[in-house]
């Protein structure tokens, strides 16, 4: 115990300045192995520390704690505990040691779970994100973690709030898989078609040299959205997919692609006859929703292409070209369809008329042009990030060593600085 | 209406063209009778073929007529026709099919066939053995004379497959390209007999390449050719220029594969006549299948016409010029309009067509918005694949390096 009691008085005194905690670091890492073996009598001196001027301190006791088995009762309490250290901890001191406050968190996600309260975990989860990440373009470990508890919690609009982050950096593969997994489906909840679309693209394109049942997943869901979405889905993959996912992925989603071709007769009741055929397959898959939403934005593009070829249409005349059932439903259909600002049109109760405008949008506006301004800038700020990557990759070592060795030797146009031969 | 006026003028003079480009007075005086609307003279349009295209066209006719007196008179034709040839295979087809009806004289010749067949081994044997002798002694013309008897035996029989593969042996041994262009020209009509339209277009096309042995007879043959391919490729524009370019060298002179005024026939167009000659060229075996696509096309062809100088357009009037209800020219013209190919919306509650030019102002804005954001999309995926490589790449290299 005396050794514990000294390690509290350090951390103590060294918490104050910048070039103490980097002391104070050293020397705990050294107490490694007491606190390991101290563990379950730790608890009490976090009582004597302060967590937001001690953080790291707190954190490694916090740590060994935590790592320890726990009963149910603890449970709570740790619960938390640790939600009071992640509000209050200093981030700088936290950044030293990320691997430690990974791991609490982790275990904090765990017992969260456990207690089957998701909802307690999302805001602390969103605070230790926001202090683990030194820039807001850092995908961490604790991302997939938050957004599960957000998809459990319901809470979408804050797990919408990081998807709206730019990422530009991943640390570990499978935490990318499991973002933009789960990142999707948050979007699919709120609606937010474009961006599901997007991110569940990032996962089935994403470099893989193993299959792997996210991927898998997240194709079956791909396809959904992109018929939901664009109104149809194109079976090719792109170049740059990886060669194990364009041989295998399909295999795993024969259902799905056969869904494809039903959509693509475009006739309604095709579509229905195959989702109620294949019913428990979908819904084995917990994708039963998503498979309801695409057979009603069958009904939706069909009503659109109506917009391109008439100027007025009776609503009968709707029903029957869209397959509905009377002039009443295509009317609730339409109405809807204005409501949620999907086409430009009015209806005529008296006639039984609709009449089809057109896209009011006249491009003149000023919030048009700063928008259209602002994408300017976010281009050029693309640009110049693909601009600097490329640079970096021309002063990469390896990269001009590969590119040496395949050179061809007494180039007359080459005499320049390049070595073919290039050691280092 | 003005416009209509204006397109069934131009139906008009389309019909000129076509009568002018039959050849002398005299000839399209003969051959007009066979493309007007009365029922086919089977004789007459067959006295325009010869060989082997003859016969199949009858038994086509016979096959796709539905009328019993045509139907037995195309079978007769046919019969006669096959027994002075020595396809004896096809001979007891043509038996089957007249099944009797045309009396005694129309059975069975099991007699003939028997003979044929025999005589048939034994011109056999000798060309083999001619052939080795030649063979042997590398007399290269006399190859090449050996292999196209035999091409020329082989499709007299009916063996198209052989023929065909006798025909392209004497490209081996072809010395000018007079060989060549005979080679070629056997080749195609084998082809066009297989209904191989692939290998009549490669052949066409090697034959076009030995310019100096072409005169213009064979020049013809050759379009002719590329023509019934692009035809049955469904690229119907291609193959009208082709018919055209042929013009009235062809004479007579093909009669194995086609006749002149089918030449002419399978260009023409206009819209009456066109709907009475409907149920003959039914019957001609290279058209059948294409017959409905094309007319089709040239009724929507017709319609894009009269739309295009209007900004309104009665439907009413419409339809009563193009012989149909209002309804159904409703239709016609949303799947028009779905294709791009009518700019315009249809008013249904009040029956008119509103031509419909597009904002090209708001479709650039929308376009370039759209790119924007492609652009950001995909150059922020790049970027981050790049830096999943890289890391997979250090992992790599540390592992190595550990």
């Amino acid at each position: 115990m005396n050794s514990v009691a000294t390690l509290v008085a350090q951390i103590q005194g060294l918490s104050g300045s910048t070039s103490d905690v980097n002391q104070l670091h050293t020397i705990l890492k050294q107490f490694e192995d007491l606190f390991k073996s101290e563990s379950t009598r730790l608890a009490p001196l976090l009582t004597e520390l302060n967590p937001s001027i001690h953080s790291l301190g707190y954190l490694y006791i916090l740590e060994a704690c935590s790592s320890a088995p726990i009963s149910k009762e603890q449970a709570s309490e740790l619960v938390l505990s640790v939600a009071r250290f992640i509000d209050l901890s200093a981030a700088e001191q936290i950044r030293l040691a990320p691997d430690k406050f990974i791991s609490v968190c982790k275990r904090f996600k765990d017992q969260i779970m456990l207690l089957e309260d998701p909802m307690r975990g999302v805001a602390p989860m969103l605070t230790a994100l926001r202090k683990l990440q030194y820039s807001s373009v850092q995908l961490t470990t604790l991302h997939p973690d938050f957004l599960l508890l957000c998809l459990l919690a319901k809470c979408y609009k804050t797990g919408l709030s990081i998807l709206e982050d730019d990422i530009f950096e991943v640390d570990q593969p499978r935490d990318f898989f499991l973002y933009c997994y789960y990142g999707g489906m948050i979007c699919i909840g709120q609606k937010k078609f474009s961006k599901a679309l997007e991110l569940l693209h990032n996962v089935v394109t994403a470099p893989m040299s193993v299959l792997n049942a996210i991927a898998i997943e997240a194709y079956k869901k791909y396809i959904l959205v992109s018929l939901i979405h664009l109104g149809q889905f194109s079976i090719s993959f792109p170049k740059y997919t990886s060669s194990v996912a364009q041989r295998n992925l399909k295999n795993f989603s024969q259902p799905y692609l056969e869904l494809v071709n039903s959509y693509c007769t475009g006739k309604i009741s095709e579509l229905e006859s195959f989702v109620q055929a294949n019913n428990e397959k979908f819904e084995s898959d917990k994708n039963l929703g998503l498979v309801k939403q695409v057979v009603s934005s069958m009904y939706k593009r069909n009503i659109q292409r109506l917009t391109q070829t008439y100027l007025t249409l009776s609503l009968q005349d709707i029903a029957h070209t869209v397959q509905l059932n009377s002039a009443k439903e295509a009317e609730m259909h339409v109405l809807q369809m204005i409501q949620d600002g999907e086409i430009y049109a009015t209806i005529n109760q008296k006639d039984g008329m609709v009449r089809f405008l057109e896209d009011p949008e006249q491009y003149k506006t000023c919030e048009m042009i700063e928008r259209i301004d602002s994408s300017i800038q976010r281009m050029m700020v693309l640009s110049r990030k693909l601009t600097d990557m490329g640079e970096q990759l021309s002063c990469d070592p390896l990269y001009l060593g590969k590119v040496g060795r395949e050179r061809q030797r007494f180039d007359f146009d080459d005499f320049d600085t390049v070595p073919s031969k290039f050691t280092i | 209406m003005e416009a209509e006026d204006e397109a069934t003028g131009q139906m008009i003079e389309d019909e000129e063209i076509y009568v002018n480009g039959g050849g002398d007075g005299d000839e399209s005086k003969r051959h007009r009778p066979i493309i007007s609307g009365e029922q086919l003279d089977v004789e007459a349009y067959a006295a325009l073929y010869t060989g082997r295209t003859k016969i199949s066209r009858l038994l086509f006719i016979a096959e796709k007529c539905g009328n019993a007196s045509m139907q037995l008179d195309a079978l007769r034709m046919a019969y006669d026709e096959i027994k002075k040839g020595e396809n004896t295979q096809l001979f007891r087809e043509v038996v089957a099919k007249i099944d009797g009806r045309l009396g005694p004289n129309y059975g069975p010749d099991n007699a003939w066939a028997d003979a044929v067949d025999r005589r048939a081994e034994l011109r056999k044997e000798r060309l083999e053995n001619e052939l080795n002798a030649y063979r042997t002694n590398l007399i290269k013309e006399s190859i090449r004379m050996g292999y196209n008897d035999f091409g020329d035996f082989y499709f007299a029989h009916g063996q198209l497959g052989d023929a065909f593969k006798n025909y392209v042996r004497t490209r081996d041994y072809c010395t000018t390209s007079k060989h060549i262009v005979h080679m070629c020209l056997n080749a195609i009509l084998v082809s066009i007999e297989m209904g191989q339209f692939t290998h009549v277009t490669s052949y066409v096309s090697k034959a076009e390449q030995s310019q100096d042995a072409l005169d213009p007879i064979t020049i013809a043959k050759l379009r002719c050719a590329a023509g019934l391919a692009l035809l049955e490729g469904k690229k119907y524009k291609l193959a009208a220029r082709k018919f055209l370019e042929t013009g009235p060298d062809l004479g007579n002179s093909y009669t194995e594969v086609i006749a002149p005024q089918d030449v002419a026939t399978h260009y023409a167009s206009c819209l009456e006549y066109l709907g009475n000659l409907k149920a003959n060229l039914l019957l001609d075996i290279h058209l059948h299948d294409h017959v409905e696509t094309l007319y089709e096309q040239i009724r929507n062809k017709a319609l894009i016409q009269y739309t295009h100088p209007f900004v309104s357009v009665d439907l009413h009037m419409m339809a009563n010029a193009f012989n149909t209800s209002v309804a159904s020219l409703e239709k016609e013209l949303e799947a028009l309009i779905t294709n791009n190919q009518i700019q315009a919306r249809i008013d249904s509650h009040n029956k008119i067509l509103y031509a419909r030019h597009a904002d090209q102002r708001n479709a650039t804005f929308q376009r370039v918005l759209q790119t924007g954001n492609e652009f950001d999309r995909e150059v922020r995926a790049m970027l981050l694949r790049a830096n999943l490589i890289k890391h997979e790449f250090n992992l790599k290299a540390s592992s190595r390096k550990h």
